[in-house]
């Protein structure tokens, strides 16, 4: 079991780094839209009273583009599995005598192991937008497990997905709107009130205000730290047990 | 043998949706046997191929792999069979060995173990050479190779391959049926194919007859093509329909049409058929005869061409 889930997962490494455009698409974007729409926003956006933000837009938006990287890299990673189903590595891996959980995990964990390498490459700008990394615990498991519960959702859907083009779609219509409505790029406090209600039961809200308050140094009230830390933990593990169900129901 | 047959499919059909793939079929593959299954594209093969390797469910009927019921012993029905699909399934990214040792990794082959059996099967398919190259820089004949060695890699007892020749050029295929029977020679591996080739599904030593879903003919190549009645004479003509109705009143046989052309099983053809071209001038275009093959079985059972 564990064996067959090293495997999986230092393929999906030995992939990625043999793939360098992947690393410009999943890191670059995201640092594009910090730039542009941090600066170009910069003016016209304030801060709640009473937080302060010396860095501006750019500040608040560091949480939420640290986010998207998170995001990018999970799709990136998951994508090829829509293929490899079909016709190619996963087959042979599919009519292996191993755990249908061990597949999931593999690869899931090799998506995860991306994304927080990415992760960290990004908090390596915090000290351009004046953000102060602290609680590196905290940190650290927030980043791994925002990027696990991404990655185990980009799973199930290119799993439940025959074409790329469909998981394109549903990346549109479902992954993009995801991070835009968790606070990335406005809090909720000041959205019209349905938006807030999407918000609220959007998994990845918890995900960005928890990172928002590590990395800004600023308390909320509702959700606290210690419930987004286990909404984050929860979801993880919740895309990793659908995503063993999905598996084992393909084929007997 | 006292042993369970290598592999036992017993009343297996299966539908998509409306279609049904396979239709009630049985088989028995005896251990150390090279059995083809043939039949055209669409009669049934890849879906069986499917249901063995676990990759599709089973709807009705069972499959055994050594005894291990592929449905509710999937794990120890996988453990023993090696897989080659018809679609590539090496990751053309990675290197040969990486390929390979992923792989055994899947098998729980690690470590010493390993490297001996990724040397072993690189040395069976004569890739030593080519082991650290990237596979995407490797021809299509080679990959292919390199399939069979990751499939034989964990020491599989049974060895299936869906259509393994499917884009290998002739001498290539030689290739591969070589590696095969040297397999089986070596190690006893039993090897089940699915192919739509007459020429490979001759070179096995069994051969069941696929056509739309259901079983039609099953035996050695030699038993099948006996159960056809002496030479096969085949006349190409403008007019299949008239001329077959003159040749079943003058000769007592019985012609068959088949893509426009006139089949006739006769003995003794080379006496037949100056008989023939002198009672039609004019109507015949050309004629040819020859021994009965895996083909004119086929033609014989369903009254169509394989391809």
């Amino acid at each position: 079991m564990l064996l067959a889930a090293y495997t999986l997962w230092s393929r999906e490494i030995v992939r990625f780094y043999r793939q360098r455009s992947r690393i410009v698409g999943a890191l670059g974007t995201p640092l594009i839209f910090w730039v542009l729409i941090g600066s170009g926003l910069g003016q016209s956006f304030q801060a709640a009273p009473g937080v302060p933000l010396q860095g501006g837009y750019l500040e608040y938006f560091f949480p939420g583009t640290l986010a998207l990287i998170l995001l990018f890299t999970a799709i990136f990673s998951t994508i090829s599995i829509i293929e490899d189903r079909q016709e190619g590595f996963l087959q042979g891996v599919m009519v292996a005598p191993v755990p249908r959980m061990a597949i999931v995990l593999g690869k899931i964990l090799g998506g995860t192991t991306l994304a927080v390498m990415q992760g960290v490459i990004f908090l390596a700008l915090a000290p351009l937008a004046h953000v102060h990394l602290r609680d590196f615990g905290d940190l650290a498991y927030l980043v791994v497990f925002v990027s696990f519960g991404l990655t185990g959702l980009g799973f199930l859907m290119a799993w439940l997905f025959d074409s790329t083009q469909g998981f394109h779609a549903i990346m549109n219509l479902v992954l993009f709107p995801m991070w835009i409505l968790s606070g990335a790029l406005f809090p909720a406090a000041g959205a019209a009130g349905w938006v807030r209600a999407i918000m609220l039961v959007n998994p990845l809200t918890y995900g960005v205000t928890a990172l928002q308050e590590l990395l800004l140094n600023q308390a909320t009230a509702w959700p606290s730290l210690d419930v987004c830390l286990a909404v984050v933990g929860g979801f993880a593990i919740l895309t990793l047990v659908a995503g063993a169900i999905l598996v084992a129901k393909k084929a007997n | 043998m006292t042993g369970p047959p290598a592999l036992d499919i017993s009343h297996l059909s299966y539908t998509y949706g409306d279609r049904r793939a396979l239709d009630d079929v049985s088989l028995q593959v005896a251990p150390g046997e090279i059995f083809g299954l043939l039949g055209p594209n669409g009669g049934g093969k890849t879906t069986l191929f499917r249901i063995v390797s676990t990759l599709l469910p089973i709807q009705q009927g069972s499959v055994r792999v050594f005894g291990d019921d592929v449905a509710s012993q999937a794990a120890a029905a996988r453990r023993r069979m090696g897989v080659v699909f018809q679609s590539p399934a090496l990751d053309i990214r990675l290197t040969v060995l990486e390929n390979l040792r992923h792989h055994g990794h899947l098998y729980g082959l690690h470590g010493a173990t390993l490297r001996d059996r990724m040397a072993d099967v690189l040395a069976r398919v004569r890739l030593q050479d080519r082991a650290r190259d990237l596979v995407q820089t490797l021809s299509g004949g080679q990959r292919r190779r390199v399939e069979v060695a990751k499939a034989m890699l964990p020491n599989p007892a049974l060895l299936v391959l869906d259509e393994p020749s499917t884009g290998l050029d002739p001498s290539a295929r030689r290739d591969l049926g070589d590696d095969l029977r040297g397999l089986r020679d070596r190690a006893g591996t039993t090897v089940v194919l699915t192919t739509h080739l007459m020429d490979e599904a001759a070179g096995c030593d069994r051969v069941a007859i696929l056509h739309e879903g259901r079983l039609v003919a099953l035996g050695t190549p030699a038993a099948l093509t006996a159960e056809v009645g002496g030479d096969i004479v085949q006349i190409t003509t403008r007019e299949p329909q008239a001329l077959a109705e003159a040749v079943r009143a003058r000769f007592a046989v019985e012609p068959r049409i088949v893509d426009g052309q006139l089949r006739i099983e006769r003995p003794r053809a080379h006496e037949f058929v100056p008989q023939l071209v002198e009672a039609f001038p004019g109507a015949i275009d050309a004629v040819t005869f020859g021994k009965p093959t895996l083909e004119d079985v086929f033609v014989r059972h369903t009254g169509r061409r394989l391809e």
